[in-house]
């Protein structure tokens, strides 16, 4: 074995620590409180995927009402350089599931100032749900490169009392 | 002695400062638009189209070019000093240097007639011109060539020295040109089975979401294939330049091989925000990256403990007051201190990013060019500064043009870093600016931004100064009148203690085997998963 200085020791045995309780608690406060990340929802041809057809929501994006006043679905397509639609309205204390997807390339979605942050990629649906709790208005925007006019690719969520 | 490896050196060295200063130029530039001063007008003129040409230039000559062309250059010199053994096969590292440069031109034409103006990720369906994903191949098959000269080298200097531990600073390059080897594979395949025949129209559409893991396979370990040369520098030369000794040599070989086991199975923690990844394997990653600090941490107590040493030898007293006593006044030892410092806020970043759920918070935020500004701007760059400023004068045989302007330049970086640092960080986190964007022209930037763009602004000038100092006293040694009364060698750091480091930290099997077995692992499974399901429906888009 190798020769190890006490201090060092004691050092490497502190940092072993530290990083393990530091993983123990990202293990925990991402299933316990359910911290969520995308995961494959749907496959899709980014190809037709603009193209209304009765199965294909994308083809129609937007907002769909489940319970009024409480569960919506928003329907979201990215393409170069907008968001369809560009402006969602909901009431105050919905919840909101997000399915968005790209008819061309790479996009990102976040809704600034929540834990709403994907990678959007042709040929998947990338899926997070969040609660809207406070009437207000929230930017969300296009975080990844997609071309020249990138940094005009953005909407609006307006939270309405 | 090394005629022929100091030549092949500096015409590393030479490229890879060049790329830096073109690609540098665009950095200050970048900074100017986000408050509004847009001088992209003006570069229309010379055939910049847009911010986002500037912008792939920038990171493709910075991140890709100088790296590589640096660490090459760095190596060649460094493994044969530290084998004092010529390399044996030279024609090789030659054709090496050769294919790299070619690749480097073929890539740059296209990037600069703005058909390739893809950013340094080129994440397909962008589609840019074919020349430009061959030349980064040949770029990258290069650098592959050279570090086969190394290995036959260090070969032979095994059958002279049957027994003999290797150098540490032999080992720490040659481990990090193995892992490079087998980090590039990813992009490798990605570019030559996916991407290349598609943008040339041989196939119709190729799986954006497969070519972002392939690609992401090699782009964490080339975060470490950018920083272990700083390394290999802080362990194997800095304890000497400072007066001491490493305190601990074997602790300091095991990290270079943690490294190479842990640093390839950890890439999906950039696809934490990928749909087509499944919950499981991004735990698993984040779980291997998280093992990644341990090395660093090792890292962190060794290296300051040797300097300590040299401290203490040079009359330095206190618990921390020895700190004083280090040779600030030499500017390699300076800019690779600073470097460290700088690296530390750069490591604090990174646990945040590599944090599975916290990653939701920085994810393509401004927060990630503020983080690695911190790392391979400025941990690494700095630390090639440092490097330079011996290295060149050992070269060229003249001494260092002017010493007080390489300190100014390293504090100076210094500086301009942390205030870039540090407003990029706040303005990704508390605002969610995005990264990559033209952002002086975004309808959603905000007046509470203002102050923070402000102060990253005032540090992306300083850097740019900074940067000119730089060049000033590279040329003008390259090109001084003086001669070196003594050539300068190598500083090569003496263990603390004698006793030779056991032999399973000087055997590549175990350490090789666990490395390919940890990336089955993390990554066999889910490949063979993507790839037997591969939805090759995108089409590609030229979208500048
Ligand atoms: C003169 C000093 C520098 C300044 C002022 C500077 C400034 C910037 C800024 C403001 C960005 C963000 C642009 C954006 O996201 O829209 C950026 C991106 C970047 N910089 Fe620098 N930089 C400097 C030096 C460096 C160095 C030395 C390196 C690496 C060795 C580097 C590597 C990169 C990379 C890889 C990107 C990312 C581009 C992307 O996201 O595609 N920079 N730089
Ligand atoms: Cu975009
Ligand atoms: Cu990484």
């Amino acid at each position: 074995m190798i020769h190890v200085d006490r201090s060092e020791k004691i050092y490497i045995i502190i940092s072993v620590t530290l990083i393990s309780v530091f993983f123990i608690a990202l293990g925990i406060s991402s299933f316990v409180y359910g911290f969520q990340v995308p995961v494959p929802e749907q496959r899709v041809d980014p190809r037709t995927i603009a193209t209304p057809a009765p199965d294909n929501p994308f083809g129609e994006p937007g907002l769909r009402e489940l319970v009024p006043g409480k569960k919506y679905e928003a329907y979201v397509l990215a393409q170069i350089w907008s968001f369809t639609p560009r402006e969602i309205r909901v009431p105050a204390g919905s919840t909101v599931t997000f399915y968005v997807t790209s008819k061309d390339v790479q996009h990102g979605f976040r809704i600034n100032e929540t834990n709403v942050n994907m990678q959007i990629v042709p040929g998947e649906v990338s899926k997070l749900t969040i609660t809207f709790d406070e009437p207000r208005e929230y930017d969300f925007i296009c975080h990844e490169y997609c071309g020249v006019g990138h940094q005009s690719m953005a909407g609006k969520i307006i939270v309405e009392p | 002695m090394f005629a022929r490896e100091h030549k092949l050196t500096a015409w590393h060295l030479g490229v890879a400062m060049t790329a830096l200063f073109i690609g540098g130029f665009f950095g200050p530039l970048q900074k100017l638009e986000y408050v509004g001063i847009n001088l992209y007008t003006t570069l229309n003129k010379i055939g910049i189209a847009s911010y986002y040409q500037g912008l792939t230039l920038h990171a493709v000559l910075n991140a890709l070019v100088w790296t590589t062309f640096f660490i090459v250059g760095f190596f060649t010199y460094a493994i044969t000093h530290s084998l004092d053994k010529e390399l044996t096969h030279p024609k090789i590292n030659i054709i090496g240097l050769i294919v790299m440069i070619v690749g480097l031109i073929m890539a740059a034409i296209p990037i600069l007639l703005n058909l390739a103006t893809v950013l340094f990720t080129f994440y397909p369906p962008m589609r840019a011109n074919p020349f430009f994903y061959i030349g980064l191949v040949l770029v990258v098959v290069g650098s592959w060539v050279c570090g086969w000269g190394f290995y036959l080298t260090y070969i032979a200097w095994r059958k002279e020295n049957p027994g003999v531990r290797t150098p540490l600073i032999a080992l720490g390059s040659l481990i990090t040109m193995v892992l490079w080897q087998i980090a590039t594979l990813g992009v490798a395949t990605e570019l030559l089975v996916l991407v290349i025949p598609w943008s040339f129209g041989l196939v119709e559409g190729t799986d954006p979401q497969l070519a972002r893991t392939f690609f992401w396979f090699t782009g964490h370990p080339l975060v470490y294939f950018w920083l272990l040369p700083a390394y290999v520098s802080w362990y194997g030369m800095l304890p000497k330049q400072a007066g001491g000794k490493l305190f601990s040599e074997p602790l300091a070989r095991l990290v270079f091989w943690l490294f190479l086991a842990l640093s390839v199975p950890v890439g999906l923690h950039h696809q934490y925000l990928d749909p087509g990844v499944p919950a499981g394997w991004k735990f698993l990653h984040a779980l291997l990256t998280y093992s990644l600090f341990i090395p660093s941490m090792l890292t962190a107590f060794n290296v300051v403990a040797s300097l300590e040493i040299g401290a203490r030898d040079n009359g330095g007293t206190g618990l921390l007051s020895w700190v004083r006593a280090l040779p600030w006044g030499d500017p390699s030892y300076a800019a690779q201190n600073l470097a460290m410092i700088l690296f530390v806020f750069g490591g604090i970043g990174g646990l945040t990013n590599s944090s599975y759920n916290l990653n939701l918070a920085i994810h393509n935020t401004s927060w990630v060019p503020g983080h690695f500004h911190l790392t391979v701007g400025s941990a690494v760059t700095l630390t090639f500064f440092g490097i330079a400023y011996w290295l060149v004068p050992s070269l060229s045989g003249k001494p260092l043009w002017n010493r007080k302007v390489a300190l100014v330049q390293t504090w100076t970086w210094f500086f301009g870093m942390l205030l870039m640092g540090n407003g990029l960080h706040i303005l990704g986190l508390n605002f969610g600016m995005p990264r990559r964007t033209m952002i002086g022209a975004a309808s959603y930037a905000a007046d509470a931004w203002t102050p923070m763009l402000i102060e990253a602004a005032i540090g992306g000038i300083i850097l740019g100064i900074s940067g000119l100092l730089f060049y000033s006293n590279m040329v003008g040694t390259v090109f001084s009148k003086k001669r070196l009364e003594a050539p300068i060698e190598m500083p090569v750091a003496e263990p603390y203690e004698s006793e030779p480091a056991p032999a399973w930290l000087d055997n590549w099997k175990p350490w090789l085997a666990v490395t390919v077995v940890l990336i089955l692992v993390a990554y066999g499974p889910i490949l063979v998963d993507m790839i037997a399901n591969a939805n090759m429906t995108s089409p590609g888009f030229k979208v500048w």
